[in-house]
């Protein structure tokens, strides 16, 4: 083993003696492009914005300690706006132009799946930061992605609900993309995990008063628990609602409102609320034993104090992308694509901010339903539902 | 039974929202005959300045003036600046303008508060009044009666003052209520100044139940012109009838029928009931001579 590790040091060592070498002249170390297409502005700039600023951040301080296999690190970032089309077009100007070495972004799924075939085709690899679970299903060669799925969300809750004895559950989904897409996934998953779907309820974008959908709810027969898939507003009234018509049946909200702002709009209604939500937003309030807990800290606070504003777990998908890249990186000793590829594909164990990761060649996300934590809400804050109570 | 009541409730909540906006639209309209699209972003001026101002610790009661203060003044700006500078134009092209108005003002909302959600403390707390297996909460019987009062007080206004039949000259026929001796310009600019209050106050009033934000008015808007053409638009009765009469009928249809088409069932009631009277339920059927 000894023997192995120094032959190993010599050839580093030796590698690194060449590239000084061939670097000297020019007196500046070779860049490697990371390309990047994101929504910075526009619609679905909540997802863009904080990205960026989260690649900006790390690519900084990798390069500040030297970069990765000795060579520094360069962004290229285009503001796509969440736009497929302008994505497509980025994409090509990356994969020509910028002679990027891997691309990591894509803030929403529409843009992502647009991007696609350009990476596809081009062979480097596609690190997606948008949530749809369309992206790695079909599992494609270079395609990756870093976020949770709603599948995941709908999965935590109905184990949840599996260990509360509530089987029988109503669903009142927004009719927005978010709601929508969530619902969709609950649907499909609830038969394997033994949850029968009795009753269903929806509500417009922008409406102010759901006592109706509720009301059919509180009506129907045999309804244990209520899941609210939304975004937005919506669920913060609908929490109101529930409590104005007295409904004693637990309340499940989504992962799209584990936000302060959630439980400050809904008030004392949000008490007894559960929803699932990823580590990082309740970094301070995990035991000290938890794995992630080291992870999600550190970047809360980097982020907070170099942006000054709340941490969300979209700039933590860059983070984990950028992470990944540069772990599989320094294992392929190269930036060679297909290594890289190959790389990403084993990554095992990466402790993250959206969770642990462990890629197959069958799963380019690698996440588990250990991504989520199940919370409620207790008044005016989150508190963590014991996993293992039993 | 309990069921019918608390749609009924819940109708009479989202509609006297409703009922409040479209208010806004009536005055405008009577002046000049213009529908004025940016009353929406009043509404979420009311609201925003409100939230804002009391985060930074000023009283509710100032801060709700002050943000009524702020409305106006942009109603007579928008009127000043925009309406008043091309006023050779005929409805349409104004119409068009207070659209450029309404984004505009909503790009400046964005800039200046946040992209956010926000709540208000409702009025007379947060605890519902039971009544018959049914609830309702207390704010939304404050909207219904902010709506009432404001009806009263147009109503009087429009009907009773001189200066209101002025507003009414006005729009019936410029140059001759000019000839007679109106100051149009002045009753076009107060009519937008009054309308951007209404607007305001309907804003902080409906805000502990619709949340608010900055791009809250362009639906606000749609709901409640939509409650303006069916009661008729330029009758402040119709206006809150109108109202009402959309909220009932979106939570009838989400209640009975299915949540998904509750909207078009409240959109095809109203386009039959402008088939069968195009001036809206109790609105002025308008008379062009030629």
């Amino acid at each position: 083993m000894t023997s192995h590790c120094q032959s190993c040091f010599a050839r580093v060592a030796a590698a690194a003696f060449a590239l000084a070498v061939v670097a000297t002249p020019s007196a500046v170390l070779a860049q490697v492009k990371i390309g990047s297409s994101l929504a910075v502005t526009g619609p679905a700039s909540f997802l863009g914005d904080p990205e960026k600023r989260t690649l900006e951040m790390y690519v900084d301080e990798i390069n500040k300690k030297g970069g990765v296999n000795g060579e520094k690190l360069e962004l290229v970032i285009y503001d796509d706006g969440g736009n497929a089309n302008k994505a497509r077009t980025f994409a090509t100007r990356l994969v020509e132009e910028d002679k990027v070495a891997v691309m990591i972004g894509g803030s929403t799924t529409g843009a992502t799946m647009a991007m696609i075939p350009v990476f596809e085709e081009a062979g480097i690899p596609f690190i997606s930061l948008a949530g749809g679970i369309s992206i790695v299903e079909p599992v494609k060669k270079w395609v990756f992605k870093t976020p949770h799925t709603d599948r995941m969300a709908c999965e935590k809750i109905f184990t949840d609900l599996k260990r509360r004895n509530l089987t029988n559950i109503a669903i009142i989904s927004g009719t927005g993309a978010f709601g929508k897409s969530m619902r969709d996934q609950c649907v499909k998953v609830a038969p394997a995990s033994g949850i029968t779907i009795v009753h269903e309820e929806t509500y417009g974008r922008g409406d102010s008063d759901m006592t109706p959908q509720l009301t059919n709810i509180k009506n129907k027969k045999g309804v244990q628990a209520v899941v609210n898939t939304g975004f937005g507003q919506g669920p913060a009234i609908v929490t109101r609602n529930y409590r104005q018509l007295a409904i004693e049946q637990p309340l499940y909200q989504s992962h799209g409102v584990a936000s302060k702002q959630f439980i400050k709009l809904a008030g004392d209604a949000a008490n007894g609320v559960r929803l699932p939500a990823a580590a990082l937003l309740v970094a301070d309030k995990l035991p000290d034993g938890d794995p992630q807990k080291p992870v999600v800290t550190a970047y809360t606070k980097k982020y907070q104090d170099k942006t000054g504003q709340p941490v969300s777990t979209f700039g933590g998908h860059a983070y984990d992308g950028l992470m990944i890249f540069v772990e599989a990186a320094e294992r392929a000793k190269s930036f060679d694509p297909a290594k890289v590829r190959d790389e990403i594909e084993k990554t095992k164990n990466f402790v993250g901010t959206g969770g642990i990761v462990n890629k197959s060649p069958k799963d380019h996300l690698g996440l588990d339903q250990s991504a989520f934590r199940m919370l409620e809400i207790k008044d005016g804050d989150w508190t963590l539902v014991p996993e293992s109570d039993s | 039974m309990a069921e019918l009541l608390q749609f009924t409730f819940s109708g009479l909540t989202v509609g006297a929202v409703y009922a409040l906006v479209a208010l806004g639209f009536t005055l405008i309209y009577n002046a000049s005959d213009v529908i004025n699209f940016s009353q929406g972003e009043f509404v979420m001026l009311g609201g925003m300045v409100t939230v804002f101002l009391a985060l930074g610790g000023v009283p509710l009661p100032l801060a709700a003036l002050l943000a009524i203060a702020t409305a106006t003044l942009v109603g007579l700006a928008l009127h000043r600046f925009a309406i008043e500078t091309a006023r050779g134009a005929n409805a349409v092209t104004l119409i068009m303008i207070t659209i450029g108005a309404s984004i505009f003002l909503r790009g400046v909302a964005q800039v200046v508060f946040d992209k956010r959600y926000h709540s208000l403390p409702p009025l007379f707390g947060d605890d519902p009044i039971r009544f018959g297996g049914a609830a309702i909460l207390p704010q939304s019987l404050v909207v219904f009666a902010g709506a009432v009062v404001i009806l009263v007080l147009l109503w009087g206004f429009i009907d009773r003052t001189l200066f209101g039949k002025a507003v009414l000259a006005t729009a019936a026929n410029k140059l001759a209520a000019r000839l007679v001796g109106i100051d149009t310009r002045r009753t076009v600019g107060f009519s937008f100044a009054v309308s951007a209050a209404i607007g305001a106050i309907a804003g902080f009033l409906i805000t502990p139940i619709t949340l608010t934000s900055y791009n809250i008015g362009t639906l606000l808007a749609l709901k409640g012109f939509a409650a303006a053409m069916l009661g008729g638009i330029g009758s402040a009765f119709g206006a809150v009838i109108g109202g009402l009469l959309l909220g009932i009928l979106e939570a009838f249809a989400a209640g009975y029928l299915s949540s998904q088409y509750k909207d078009a069932v409240a959109f095809i009631v109203i386009l039959v009931v402008l088939l069968a009277r195009p001036q809206g339920l109790f609105g002025r059927a308008k008379v062009e001579r030629v």
